[in-house]
């Protein structure tokens, strides 16, 4: 009982600090996101839309170095997709930030299941899986 | 080039205008009933704004993102996600998120808009269900002890203890909610829901955030595959993160204070009226 209470309130600490993480990772890719929408409105506001046909060839950015290449040119759609990318990594370093605090808890079989699913995500951002 | 089409050629400046307004209401209404925000951005964009359900998928997973991590914030600072409960399913949902976005392309945009009815029709349904908290503090089954699943929340009267049930049942209705949350852009709340709070018997306060604490996650897993394959564009992504996250960020606000029962039935019956469109809409292959 008592170490059922000890756990739960060590995971609490975890579990704040992960909450703050998780509120920075957004708060900074969507600040990223929002000045690079407003660049990409400045610029492109009358351009005419069409996604009626889905074109994988069209969106560009569509890898990590893409995007940071044409990071350089400051174009606002380009910093958008910045944006994006940090907000999908912030999840993503939730789940490392989880294998060190169980490490420090001396829980490896957490570890060992927190290291899984991080395989599986870099698995796929590995670019294997799009023909 | 627009002479099939029935709608409006827009400007940039126009559609960002509504795409944000439209997923501020997404954001707001998902965090308040523990949805997402995916089921009001996708029949939005294909629906009305005549958007590639492709493109609408890579838009919807982002939202995903944004809402999950936007509420789990707030929601972790009470102290009631089971941090091991998330991680351990995660297992399940990153596989199986990833497995639906490589498939999704290969599958005809009118079965994946029927498939999406169908899920939004169920997630109505399962909205305004009473749900009973099958929750208890029994003891357990030898998984659930080992993988340390068990738990404490705080209530008024203090800590209460409870106990997982059904560990490999729940794991494989995850998978399942994984599949669908990879083929459809969207956190599949309601298949989380069943897994965890009909199947293990997780109690509510718990299961909600955890689900919603995972969501992130999964959805992360099957956007890298979206963005790789150019189904995340910018000019979409962006009012849609900005608009669902400024939207959830006021509905966690909101979810502390108020009984959301009423609001449910009104949401499911907008939902339910959203999905027979998407029905009728991928059976007469108009997307």
């Amino acid at each position: 009982m008592s170490k059922e209470n000890k756990n739960f309130f060590a995971d609490r600490d975890i579990q704040i600090i992960l909450g703050t993480l998780l509120r920075v990772g957004v708060i900074a890719s969507m600040s990223v996101v929002f000045i690079g929408g407003l660049v990409y409105l400045t610029f492109n506001h009358s351009e005419i839309v069409n996604y009626s046909q889905f074109d994988s060839a069209k969106t560009g950015f569509s890898t990590i170095s893409e995007i940071f290449i044409e990071l350089g040119d400051l174009k606002g759609s380009a910093m958008i997709q910045f944006g994006i990318l940090l907000l999908i990594f912030t999840p993503i370093m939730r789940v490392v930030f989880s294998i060190f605090s169980f490490l420090i808890e001396r829980d490896y079989l957490y570890v060992l299941i927190g290291a899984f699913v991080l395989c599986v995500i870099l698995f796929s951002l590995s670019n294997k899986l799009v023909g | 080039m627009f002479g099939d089409s029935i709608f409006v050629p827009m400007s940039v400046l126009l559609f960002t205008i509504i795409v944000l307004l439209g997923a501020f209401v997404a954001g707001l209404v998902g965090s308040l009933t523990g949805l997402g925000g995916g089921v009001i951005i996708i029949p939005l964009l294909t629906l009305v704004l005549g958007v590639d359900i492709h493109y609408a998928i890579g838009a919807s997973i982002i939202s995903v993102i944004a809402t999950s991590s936007g509420s789990a914030a707030a929601y972790v600072k009470e102290g009631i996600t089971n941090i091991r409960i998330g991680m351990f399913l995660e297992i399940a949902t990153t596989i199986s998120a990833i497995i639906g976005a490589v498939i999704t392309v290969f599958i005809n945009p009118s079965y994946i808009a029927v498939i999406f009815g169908i899920i939004l029709l169920f997630s109505a349904a399962m909205m305004v269900r009473k749900k009973v908290d099958h929750s208890d503090n029994d003891t357990s089954g030898k998984l659930a002890v080992f993988l340390k699943l068990n738990g404490a929340y705080p209530t008024e009267n203090g800590m209460k203890n409870y106990a997982v049930h059904n560990v490999i049942g729940g794991f494989l209705m995850m998978f399942v909610a994984g599949i669908i949350s990879g083929l459809l852009g969207i956190g599949s709340g309601a298949l989380k829901v069943i897994a965890m709070d009909n199947i293990m018997r997780i109690p509510f306060k718990v299961s909600t955030t955890t689900s919603n604490f995972m969501m992130g996650v999964t959805a992360a897993a099957s956007a890298v595959v979206y963005l790789h394959r150019g189904q995340i564009d910018p000019g979409i992504a962006m009012p849609v993160a900005l608009g669902v996250l400024t939207g959830a960020t006021v509905g966690s606000k909101i979810l502390v204070k108020t009984k959301t029962d009423k609001l449910k039935v009104i949401f499911a019956v907008v939902v339910a009226f959203l999905a027979l469109q998407m029905i009728y809409n991928g059976v007469t292959g108009k997307l």
